[in-house]
């Protein structure tokens, strides 16, 4: 018989240090995926990650199940990746002050790709997955945090909004504003693959 | 329903989490509005573009690195409760030390100006002043009783004044 999450945490804080290491085993990759589309860094998302486990180990004494244990385990994640991107736009800062005399000072910012582009047919498919990637990291702190809890973990509405810690109406008009953009921004590959669909059923 | 009304609720309706009331309004709006429906397709189109993200593995040592971690925190012992926090440990000791050290002392006034100590003697002499004045209180001493009788202290001038008036 399979022990619940919480029973799993509650063994943990008797001093269960396998019932850990079950957490672990399943919570790692959902947690790494969701970090690596927060940072958009591997090495990052793992430090992270693992520093989630550490966090949740350290705090197994004060554990008590009022809560989902997901609910818990990905608030800490969103924090810390939070903090993280905020930490890390701070030193980009830093660096471009720095570097105010490099060649690329007048270098116009990145641009979005014209609908008319038809990237999805130069884009070879890492290239496709890196700039999905990077339309999802440019999306407000909150709306991404939404939809990638919401596309990729498939969380309930009840679940997200304890997260965020707000209303599921506030929630549910966040994700709607949140695909909008995306659908927008990704106007290219979300027409290419209508069409795509369209031509295999006729 | 209207198109403001039905962007709170397209999400839900597209992942099927919206209840049957407002699916059923849902559906009443798309049916009859073009712009909603064309919106809501490529919605559904959009999911399956952020599909294409592919999953990242945890690197192979992620595990390793993680128990390697937990085995550094320190582990709870059952008589921790009873022994204190170091620095507080450390501080209890000085203090105790530092106690005994100044109960210890002696007592030595030597170390006072010699001013102060004069004065202390002379205090003492004023505050005995009374009794050292006073023969009965001083002839009611037991020592006085065993100093033999030929040795008895002469009187004070006072009863010699006293016996020369009976006489007269």
């Amino acid at each position: 018989m399979t022990r619940s999450d919480v029973q799993l945490m509650l063994d943990v804080k008797a001093g269960d240090d396998a019932s850990f290491d079950l957490l672990l085993q399943k919570y790692r990759r959902p947690l790494v995926n969701f970090l690596y589309r927060m940072v958009r860094d591997t090495a990052t998302a793992e430090d992270l990650a693992q520093e989630v486990f550490l966090r949740v180990y350290r705090a197994r004494k004060q554990y008590s199940p009022s809560a989902k244990f997901t609910t818990w385990l990905f608030r800490i994640a969103t924090n810390l990746a939070l903090n993280s991107v905020r930490d890390n736009r701070h030193r980009q800062k830093d660096v471009s002050i720095d570097a105010a005399s490099s060649p690329d000072e007048d270098a116009a910012p990145m641009q979005l790709p014209a609908p008319e582009m038809r990237i999805d047919e130069h884009m070879i498919e890492r290239d496709r997955a890196d700039y999905i990637r990077k339309v999802i990291s440019e999306l407000p702190e909150k709306q991404r945090v939404a939809v990638l809890l919401h596309k990729y973990e498939e969380m309930d509405y009840a679940e997200i909004a304890r997260i965020l810690e707000c209303s599921e109406s506030a929630l549910k008009s966040l994700l709607f504003r949140a695909y909008e953009t995306l659908r927008v921004q990704l106007a290219p590959l979300v027409n290419a693959s209508a069409s795509r669909r369209e031509g295999s059923q006729s | 329903m209207k198109c403001e009304d039905v962007s709170k609720e397209l999400i839900p309706y597209l992942d099927r989490r919206s209840n049957s009331a407002d699916r059923h309004e849902v559906e009443e709006h798309l049916a009859i509005c073009v712009a909603c429906r064309t919106r809501a397709e490529e919605l559904r189109t959009l999911w399956s573009v952020l599909d294409e993200v592919p999953i990242v593995e945890p690197s192979l040592g992620f595990d390793a690195r993680m128990r390697a971690r937990i085995a550094e925190e320190p582990q709870p012992r059952w008589f921790r409760w009873f022994v204190p926090q170091p620095r507080l440990a450390m501080a209890m000791a000085l203090l105790l030390a530092v106690s005994v050290w100044i109960t210890r002392l002696p007592q030595d006034n030597s170390g006072l100006p010699g001013s102060v100590q004069n004065e202390q003697q002379q205090f003492q002499v004023i505050k005995n002043l009374d009794v050292l004045e006073n023969y009965d209180v001083l002839s009611k001493f037991d020592a006085l009783d065993e100093v033999p009788a030929d040795e008895q202290p002469a009187p004070q001038p006072d009863q010699q004044n006293d016996q020369q008036q009976q006489q007269e």
